[in-house]
């Protein structure tokens, strides 16, 4: 059993939020940067929607993982890639779903290793609580609590779409 | 497989077929090989950063066990261990306790007593680095910096890693390997490597006297004379003339041996325009290859060096990551009724 959500809705919240961090901030010229896979997708979404001109970083987190000591690496880790320098520089990071927190702390601490950022802007398109570190998204598309048996799913890029999955173990 | 292969296999694998030690690409199939090769790629890119450090190996201790000397190798694995965040404890065997009569077991057990992860070893003695992963503390991890004639695996998967950044992949190439296989672990590695990710050819050009006996045993073709030997050569990868390990009269001399065998802009256009021109190092200038083709357009060489230190990378956190979740996994087996 799969529930489809409507992903257009969840990006315009997203869009609109941003929007208002942005100004309320007085940031004009923002750097977007996605953890892979799902957030580099909606980070090319949301930079396009904000007209933004410089094209969205793309964050592999394998390195910076805290489970290392427990599970090894990750043995399908791409390059990392922010084509700009980050240095004095506000940025969004866009994720698809966020829990615990480890995935987000783990991309700033590498985000950290290219420069310092004026600051961080944290934005993702589910919010499924159970945080396990004090780590909040600035801009959330929707907030969820899922049953054990749920899980939640991005799929695309094209068409992207996000599904809450029944059974999915 | 022979068994030897088949022991080195078992051994530097987990059980569900994570690396834990690095000894030698026998064992080894292509998606491994892959594998590191693909996350070589992503420490290329730490290397370009600002703070060129991952915290993967964080208050893990590497000891570079070097019973040989070596200058590029081990100062590469050195900075391969520090861009990891681990502590590094450089130990020239060679001027040290071993000279003062200590064995290689109680040599390690005094490591051990250190609290080391991990031991990059060098020796000149082939199988020693097995023979240490056969008998250290589990958990702690061997990586292979060269043993004897045996094996140079990270030297190999660097050249494999240059030679996929040129040329994209291994499909249809042809890669020659010339000049003193006898003495060279390193063409060992290479052969087993190029066979095992799909080059179309190895080609090993040499004197009869610088080529181990049934040499096309490892998967390669042979050929005598240079300049028939480079025609169509996609990758062309010269190999030291290992003077220090030559006994007896294997050569006339050498400017015999370079007129015969060094790599001159002659002999090159031989090949393919495209042909790139590797050396694992150090390199002979005038004795394997030509100063104009060492530091022309061709050559990769000091690709290879930089190339070096992300393999190493790769490696090593490849292998302490198999350790500890191997580790992981045996402790909750043990919890769980």
């Amino acid at each position: 059993m799969t529930a489809q959500l409507d992903i257009d809705q969840l990006l315009d919240k997203l869009e609109t939020g941003l929007r208002q961090v942005l100004n309320e901030r007085d940031i004009d010229a923002p750097l977007m940067v996605g953890i892979r896979t799902g957030g580099v997708w909606l980070a090319d979404l949301l930079s396009k929607r904000l007209q933004l001109e410089t094209a969205p970083g793309e964050l592999d987190i394998s390195f910076y993982r805290d489970d290392f000591s427990r599970i090894g690496l990750n043995p399908r880790v791409r390059p990392s890639s922010l084509p700009f320098d980050t240095e004095g520089r506000d940025i969004i990071l866009v994720d698809d779903v966020i829990m615990s927190g480890r995935t987000i702390r783990a991309a700033m601490n590498e985000i950290f290793d290219y420069g310092r950022p004026d600051s961080i802007i944290l934005a993702t398109l589910v919010d499924l609580g159970a945080r396990e570190l004090p780590i909040q998204p600035d801009v959330v598309g929707r907030s969820m609590t899922l049953a054990s048996s749920q899980r939640v799913k991005l799929r695309g890029p094209d068409p992207l779409r996000i599904e809450v999955q029944e059974g999915g173990a | 497989m022979t068994d030897q292969g088949q022991s080195f296999h078992n051994l530097q694998l987990t059980d569900d077929g994570q690396l834990r030690h690095f000894l030698t690409l026998d064992g080894l199939d292509r998606q491994l090989l892959t594998d590191i090769l693909d996350t070589a790629d992503s420490f290329i890119e730490v290397g370009e950063r600002t703070i060129k450090k991952v915290p993967l190996l964080r208050g893990r201790t590497v000891v570079n066990l070097f019973f040989e000397s070596s200058t590029r190798t081990r100062s590469t694995f050195e900075l391969a261990a520090k861009r990891l965040s681990a502590d590094v404890l450089n130990l020239d065997i060679s001027t040290s306790a071993t000279s003062k009569g200590e064995s290689l077991s109680d040599t390690l057990l005094n490591l051990e007593a250190m609290a080391s992860d991990m031991f990059v070893v060098r020796h000149s003695q082939s199988g020693a680095p097995h023979f240490i992963a056969e008998h250290v503390t589990p958990g702690v991890a061997i990586i292979n910096a060269g043993d004897g004639r045996h094996a140079h695996p990270t030297q190999a998967m660097l050249d494999m890693l240059t030679i996929r950044q040129h040329k994209g992949t291994f499909e249809g190439l042809k890669v020659a390997i010339v000049g003193d296989v006898l003495h060279s672990r390193v063409a060992r590695s290479q052969i087993r490597a190029l066979n095992e990710l799909g080059a179309e050819e190895v080609r090993v050009i040499a004197p009869g006297t610088l080529l181990p006996r049934d040499v096309e045993s490892l998967g390669c073709t042979v050929e005598f004379d240079m300049n028939r030997g480079m025609r169509d050569l996609d990758v062309v990868i010269m190999l030291r003339l290992q003077k220090e390990r030559m006994e007896g009269a294997l050569l006339p001399s050498e400017r015999e041996f370079y007129r015969l065998y060094g790599l001159s802009q002659e002999k090159l256009a031989l090949a393919k325009p495209d042909c790139i021109v590797m050396h694992p190092g150090p390199i002979n200038r005038g004795v394997e290859i030509e100063s104009a083709v060492a530091d022309g357009p061709q050559s990769v060489i000091l690709n290879q060096v930089t190339n070096g230190i992300a393999i190493r990378m790769a490696v090593m956190s490849m292998a302490m990551g198999g350790q500890l979740a191997d580790r992981n996994r045996k402790q909750s087996e043990v919890v769980q009724p």
